[in-house]
């Protein structure tokens, strides 16, 4: 049999609330310390304990760390699900799992390993409260066996998880070992995948979007946060809150900084204005619902111009709608967030060393513009492991914008109003309380130029006009697309962790149908003028969206001149699950013609790949 | 010519002085802002170092008729306190002032107004109390009386909330009652709100004269003129003056505040205790019941902390740290990154 080394899915299908997380990260870590790229996938419920979770931890040698479509290996857990899980395999593939549940009688064309965790785990923890949590370790064991996984690594990567419970990683290393130990004895490796040591993961980390998004606000000065608890956005106020308390207090033991836990989305977004609004670096972070309550405060923060930042951890849907799952729903949302004309900043990070480095952007740009910058992350970003090269020491001094202080007060004289556009940039200066500057009253879009209340129609649209011209000067100052030009007719357009999909789509494409193509990767609304000149220059663009609605296509019908947007297509994910190279690849493929759509599989495109191709026409 | 009056700072009144009003002759709000005048101009606080605050409504107007050199933010409907509380987290020496009404507090902004309370933020928070919207034209509010009409026929049939008795018991550190049209007491009450460290929430019964001053209403002046019963002289003697009042420390409470300032209270009743929340809540259910309301500081804590000393702040307000402070060092990302490799 031919081996398949480093390039593969493992899926670990466990009930919610079982511990299954620590046995799932060390097998993740190990892989990763022997220098293979990885990346891991939570798949989880809306649930604290009972429902069905999934992880995915792919390995993959070219360094393609987007969730792999296919499973490979699986670790059937779960009772509940193990049919199902079983039943949509791909022949050839292989099954870890639980004795007792007999899963090998289902399937002729696959690999099965049985493995009697009970049994084991009654021989290394005689307390039968915590056999539930320690039997994960016995998978990860198994695996180490039979995928090759260094047991030094295990071992390394299951104590960091463990950190000072010196106890509780004793025992999972019993439980780890009696794994690996069963295997070697009872299992006869007969599937192809396995792990060899690499050095493709030097030097990096692993980190969450949200933990970086902390670490980018705290690099960034922020001084002031408000937030209210939301999946899922709420582990990036909670890791800032631990590293604040352990790096921003002063000689004396003060802080400063000031997280306060808002009584909702509304108050968080008030209290940022307050703040922002006094001169303080603030920010709130939060998810679809919550920018959805925020939506009025987002409207007076664009008119009274008052800076703040704001994270958006997008997620599917309101209410009970797939909390737990990842999309990229509140483009159009967000960037016209609020009632009357209003344009919000959207900076769109990828990777997680974006989320620290537009972590910081975002304050200095919010500060410049005077109003809200959203972070458009996702669940995908914020929640799940990603490697990554280390995080840049910030050096840039910040860009605290336009405030009046006693030196330019004399130069503006008397002339100063607080919403006079005197450097032709639509960004008027500021005051702040507490630093002696004169004193201006702020209120809504009622005000003239020197923020008097006045309802005159001159004075109204002179007002939006010059918001207008604030909006088209941030073109020029959010982070630009990055562009990739080729000798192709095909462009591809993506925005935030649909990258990860596209760079492993692009290589599909061009070795399995001869497709070369361009890449413009959008990191910011307002949209540079390099956004429409890359449409112009190809002659079919695909853009893709983890949205059902093509909402960044909308959003860019909108600002662009008419007709530009005429020849780009849709490539549309949004199933809830992280986007995957193998159905953008197919999507592409249908509407290049170059696929019947009957071919690519059901919970793909096919439906609405032909509307879609209708539309066009 | 004579001279003008100026304050301890050396100011005089023009400063502290607003825009004209555009709210209805005879309004009590109006009132209400003649006395914030004279509050901050008596006590010498300047006004660059003060912070107006308000919703929305005709209340939520008034902070351009006041102190036109203070930083105003007029926000939106029923959420100033979160506005308010952001804002002196950014700066903790400024003065904050937040005017709300009963529609702005009381029902759309009630959530905030109870979490202002419970957090104890340092800001005189002063509801314009006129028991109607009326910028909208005069509809019930949640402070309305039961029964009360309104000039279409449609008759309130809900209790009103007493925002006093829900401020007691939500940790206000300060709550008093008072009339619009009381000058003395009203000015004494907000003086000493000015000087108390926490939330003081002072409810401020201002009739309407446009939708609520008819017969029947408890928030005419007539009715507030007949039923007001003071709990005793208010007299507030701040921290720059001589204590040269009169009292009789059999009859009177005397309490400190954070900055040395002294608050009298003159009983009226033998068992009432300014400091206990008890007392307070039984004299607003007794007085309730007679169909009066009391005015006067109802109820006092002057040692609570604010939220401000709870989350121990260095002493620089937190919109001045220079980078140096605010942004860790290099080695502090180091071992960040190090932890996650």
């Amino acid at each position: 049999m031919n081996k398949v080394v480093n390039d593969f899915s493992i899926q670990i299908a466990t009930v919610n609330g079982s511990g299954s997380q620590t046995a799932n990260l060390v097998i993740l870590r190990s892989i990763f310390q022997m220098g293979i790229p990885v990346s891991g996938k939570n798949m989880f419920p809306s649930n604290i304990a009972g429902l069905p979770t999934w992880y995915t931890v792919r390995a993959n040698k070219d360094g393609f760390i987007a969730r792999k479509k296919e499973v490979d290996f699986l670790v059937a857990m779960n009772a509940e699900t193990a049919k199902e899980d079983v039943m949509s395999l791909e022949p050839g593939r292989a099954v870890v799992y639980d004795e007792p549940l007999k899963l090998n009688e289902l399937r002729t064309d696959l690999t099965f390993y049985p493995v009697p965790f009970d049994k084991l785990v009654a021989t290394v923890c005689t307390d039968a409260k915590l056999r539930r949590l320690v039997k994960n370790m016995i998978y990860d064991g198994v695996l180490s066996h039979l995928l090759n996984i260094d047991m030094g690594e295990m071992e390394k990567a299951l104590r960091k998880q463990f950190g000072k419970k010196v106890k509780a990683a004793d025992l999972n290393m019993g439980a780890l070992k009696a794994g690996a130990e069963y295997a070697q004895q009872n299992l006869t490796k007969s599937d192809p995948f396995v792990v060899e040591r690499m050095n493709k993961t030097d030097g990096m980390i692993l980190i969450e979007g949200n933990t970086a998004g902390a670490l980018g606000a705290m690099f960034a000065g922020v001084t002031v946060v408000a937030w209210y608890p939301i999946t899922p956005s709420s582990s990036l106020p909670e890791s800032l809150i631990g590293y604040m308390k352990k790096y921003r207090l002063d000689k004396d033991g003060k802080a400063t900084y000031a997280i306060i836990q808002a009584e909702d989305e509304i108050a968080s977004i008030g209290m940022v204005l307050g703040a922002g609004w006094a001169g303080a670096r603030a920010m709130t972070s939060t998810s679809g619902p919550g920018v959805s309550l925020m939506s009025e405060f987002a409207g007076l923060a664009y008119y009274a111009e008052v800076p703040g930042v704001v994270f958006d951890i997008q997620r599917v849907g309101p209410s009970t709608g797939l909390p737990t799952r990842t999309a990229q729903g509140d483009i159009v949302t967000t960037a016209l967030l609020s009632h009357g004309d209003t344009k919000q900043i959207l900076l769109i990070p990828c990777s997680v060393e974006e989320c620290f480095e537009m972590a910081q952007d975002a304050f200095d740009i919010a500060e410049r513009f005077q109003q809200l910058v959203f972070v458009m992350s996702d669940l995908d970003l914020g929640m799940n492991m990603w490697m990554s090269k280390t995080f840049t020491y910030p050096e840039k001094v910040f860009d605290r914008g336009k405030v009046l202080t006693a030196e330019n007060v004399k130069e503006l004289g008397a002339e100063w109003g607080r919403y006079r556009d005197v450097d032709h940039d639509g960004i008027p200066y500021r005051t702040l309380p507490g630093t002696g500057m004169p004193s201006y009253f702020t209120r809504g879009s009622g005000h003239n130029e020197r923020g008097q209340y006045s309802e005159r129609p001159d004075d109204y649209q002179r007002n939006v006009d010059r918001l207008s011209r604030k909006h088209q000067t941030a073109k020029k100052y959010v982070p630009a697309p990055i562009v990739e030009d080729a000798a192709t007719e095909v462009g591809i357009i993506g925005y935030g962790t649909s990258h990860w999909a596209i760079v492993e789509c692009r290589e599909q494409l061009e070795s399995e149908a001869g497709i070369k193509t361009a890449y413009l990767r959008l990191r910011a609304y307002p949209f540079p003028d390099e956004v429409e000149a890359f449409i112009k220059r190809y002659k079919r663009v695909y853009l893709v969206e983890q949205n059902r609605d093509a909402q960044m296509k909308t959003l860019m019908k909108i600002e662009l001149p008419d007709g530009v947007t005429n020849h780009v297509r849709s490539v549309l994910h949004y199933n809830g699950l992280p986007i995957d190279a193998r159905s953008l690849t197919d999507d592409i493929l249908v509407q290049e013609g170059r696929k019947a759509p009957d071919t690519v599989h059901a919970e793909m495109t096919a439906p609405r790949a032909a509307v879609t191709m209708a539309r066009e026409e | 010519m004579a001279d003008v009056k100026k304050n301890r700072i050396g100011l005089e009144i023009t400063p502290y002085r607003g825009g004209k009003t555009t709210l209805c002759a005879g309004c009590g709000h109006n009132a209400i802002s003649e006395r914030i005048i004279d509050a901050f101009f008596e006590m010498g606080i300047h006004p660059r170092d003060v912070l107006k605050l308000s919703g929305i409504g005709c209340s939520s107007k008034t902070p351009a008729y006041f102190l036109a050199d203070a930083h105003g933010f007029n926000s939106v409907h029923g959420r100033m306190p979160s506005v308010g509380t952001g804002a002196l987290l950014a700066n903790k020496k400024m003065i904050a002032i937040g005017v709300s009404g009963d529609g702005d507090t009381g029902a759309i902004g009630i959530g905030q107004f109870v979490h202002l309370m419970r957090r104890n933020v340092p800001i005189t928070y002063i509801i314009e109390d006129n028991g109607c919207y009326g910028l909208t034209k005069g509809q019930f509010s949640p402070t309305a009386d039961l029964g009360s009409t309104l000039k279409n026929g449609v008759v309130n049939d809900l209790p009103p909330i007493d925002t006093c008795m829900l401020a007691v018991q939500l940790g206000a550190s300060f709550v008093a009652r008072s009339f619009s049209g009381d000058k003395k007491q009203l000015l004494s009450i907000l003086k000493a709100a000015i000087a108390h460290r926490g939330t003081a929430m002072i409810d401020v019964i201002s009739p309407c004269v446009t939708f609520n001053d008819h017969e029947g209403s408890t928030k005419s002046y007539a009715y507030a003129k007949e039923h007001d019963e003071a709990m005793g002289e208010v007299n507030f003697v701040p921290f720059f003056e001589d204590i040269n009042i009169d009292y009789d420390p059999g009859t009177t409470t005397a309490v400190t505040m954070h900055d040395g300032s002294k608050l009298f209270l003159k009983k009226v009743a033998e068992d009432y205790n300014p400091t206990d929340k008890l007392s307070a809540i039984r004299l607003m259910y007794e007085t309730h019941a007679r169909g009066e309301f009391p005015t006067g500081i109802l109820y006092i804590e002057p040692d609570k902390d604010d939220l401000l000393t709870q989350l121990n702040l260095v002493d620089t307000p937190l919109a001045f740290l220079p980078t140096e402070v605010v942004r860790p060092g290099k080695d502090v990302l180091d071992a960040v990154m190090e932890e996650h490799r």
